[in-house]
């Protein structure tokens, strides 16, 4: 079901675990399968002046392709200014994996989601202004969690 | 190591099996309508597997109709029986073919009542005497499940069905070798099952018609199977299911007690070892099935895990769903969401040794820590 890229990612993971002392965490739920995602960044300032994501984990409850994608994403975001960072999306990690199943599409938004939701609460907290887009997508992920909240959550 | 834990998905052809069957490819290969002695060779092969089926459910040799598998065998008697205006009666936890069969009927007009189970997956037999109305037409609540191994009072179900002069179907795939089945002492009425599962090959299965029954064919054609089921036999399937059903008699004594010991060795095993670990479904269930929900972690990613370690098994978890739900047998125990996500399934069989269980209760708690170590809800 998977091709090698995938299998690989998910066996030897290099980004997914818990980082101590965080500059901002994004949660999110997934409104399909029910899967619950946190990103935790660490943001530094580089000599113009631009804020850059120094470092990058995941944590997920999710599936195979939840891990393979956020795994993924740690690496094409480290090193890149937040500005950048936004502009990815879940197709540049299908790329990068080669191919996902159709019905695992989705898991790949998972991470991009956490990962917009993490810069989301890095900038509210150190004052900066917030791109509008950002805030749509924030308000949508609130609704989720909320769904999947009430769908029993832990 | 290679452990194969996954016998309630299919079974291995047993070697008598494959043994039985393999003069039916180039040698035997008549066809059972044709007259010449080829055919009637041929012909002789099916009935004498027939009866193998037949002695295996104490039915008589003319009840038993094969068809292509398990699914076709529920499709046929829902769709063979169940007429706009009906009322067909059924659990939340039958298998999918089932459960989609009836979806279709109820646009056809048919009336449909899904029976809850109870938390360890138990029809309540009161409930099916209250939903029996008098359009009732058919009650189809299977005999052992697929997920958690519960086996259904079909019995008491048959008993109600004969005082209230309603057809009874069970779909007997998970119990055949298991549970010693008696359609007349049972009061079932149609019965399935499939061969794959115990042991036989993919593609064939049986349905128990009891005698006397009009059931429209949801094939028609050359009138093969006394009419039931058209299209020229799978020969060499339906003898390899008429040896795999002789063998499944002949260890009705023994292998359900050997497997069992077995299963509830790992149960122990798990639970000891994996905290926040529980076993999901009754406490007596079909001898090869243990169910388990680890929290924290998602079923998928726990299977492919054990994959890597060569241990096979199976998950309900919504991940691993073509729908993205947990599976509904799952949420009809009453599981939540957030449970089912760390479903297991580890389906025991003939091959399966304690040697083989003992490295799954020191490979599985490794796999299981792993994957909590990168939950969030895990620290
Ligand atoms: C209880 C039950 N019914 C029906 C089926 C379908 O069997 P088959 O693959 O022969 O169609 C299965 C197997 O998946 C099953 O476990
Ligand atoms: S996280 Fe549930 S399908 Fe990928």
């Amino acid at each position: 079901m998977y091709n090698k890229k995938v299998m690989e990612r998910f066996k030897n993971p290099k980004n997914l675990k818990e980082m101590k002392e965080p500059d901002a965490i994004g949660k999110i739920g997934n409104i399909h399968c029910g899967d619950v995602m946190w990103c935790f960044i660490k943001i530094e300032e580089n000599k113009k002046g631009e804020r850059i994501i120094k470092d990058i984990s995941i944590k997920t409850f999710g599936c195979v392709a939840a891990m393979s994608t956020s795994d993924v994403l740690c690496d094409l975001v480290r090193g890149k200014s937040i500005k950048e960072s936004l502009n990815i999306k879940d197709n540049d990690i299908i790329m990068e994996l080669g191919e996902l199943p159709v019905r695992k599409i989705h898991c790949s938004l998972l991470a991009v989601d956490a990962l917009g939701e993490a810069i989301y609460n890095y900038l509210l907290k150190s004052g900066l202004p917030i791109p509008s887009s950002l805030k749509q997508k924030h308000e949508r992920i609130k609704n989720n969690l909320e769904i999947i909240n009430k769908r029993q959550n832990y | 190591m290679k452990i194969y834990l996954d016998y309630a998905a299919t079974t291995p052809v047993a070697p008598e099996v494959r043994e039985e069957m393999k003069s039916y490819f180039s040698q035997k290969y008549g066809n059972p309508s044709s007259l010449h002695t080829p055919g009637q060779e041929a012909k002789e092969a099916t009935e004498k597997a027939r009866a193998q089926v037949a002695k295996l459910i104490n039915a008589e040799p003319e009840e038993i109709i094969f068809t292509s598998c398990a699914t076709e065998s529920n499709n046929t008697v829902l769709k063979g029986v169940l007429k706009p205006g009906d009322h067909l009666i059924i659990s939340q936890i039958e298998h999918p073919c089932i459960i989609e069969a009836s979806k279709y009927l109820e646009k056809q007009g048919v009336e449909i009542t899904r029976l809850p189970v109870n938390e360890e997956g138990f029809v309540n037999t009161k409930d099916v005497e209250n939903a029996i109305k008098s359009n009732t037409k058919l009650v189809s609540v299977m005999h052992g499940n697929n997920i958690i191994g519960t086996v259904q009072p079909i019995a008491e179900i048959g008993r109600i069905c004969k005082e209230r002069e309603v057809l009874y179907h069970t779909d007997a795939v998970q119990t055949l070798q298991y549970t010693p089945i008696d359609v007349h002492k049972m009061g079932i009425d149609f019965l399935t099952a499939s061969a794959h599962k115990i042991y036989g090959p993919k593609g064939v299965g049986c349905l128990y018609i009891r005698k006397g029954i009009r059931v429209e064919p949801l094939v028609h054609g050359g009138g093969q199977e006394s009419g039931f089921r058209s299209g020229t036999e799978n020969v060499t399937g339906i003898v390899g299911f008429g040896k795999a059903a002789e063998l499944c008699l002949k260890k009705l004594k023994t292998e359900p007690k050997r497997i069992s010991k077995l299963r509830d060795y790992l149960i122990e095993g798990i639970l000891k070892n994996v905290p926040d670990s529980s076993l999901t479904g009754p406490k007596e269930r079909l001898p090869h099935n243990a169910h388990f929900t680890f929290k924290f972690i998602e079923g998928e990613a726990l299977l492919l895990r054990l994959n890597e370690k060569g241990i096979y098994a199976s998950t309900g978890s919504a991940c691993s769903s073509k729908s993205l739900e947990p599976s509904p047998v799952l949420l009809a125990i009453g599981l939540k969401h957030m449970d089912a996500h760390g479903s297991l399934r580890m389906t025991l069989g003939r091959d399966t040794t304690k040697e083989q269980i003992d490295y799954v209760l020191k490979e599985l708690p490794n796999c299981v820590e792993d994957l909590r170590k990168i939950s969030p809800f895990r620290r």
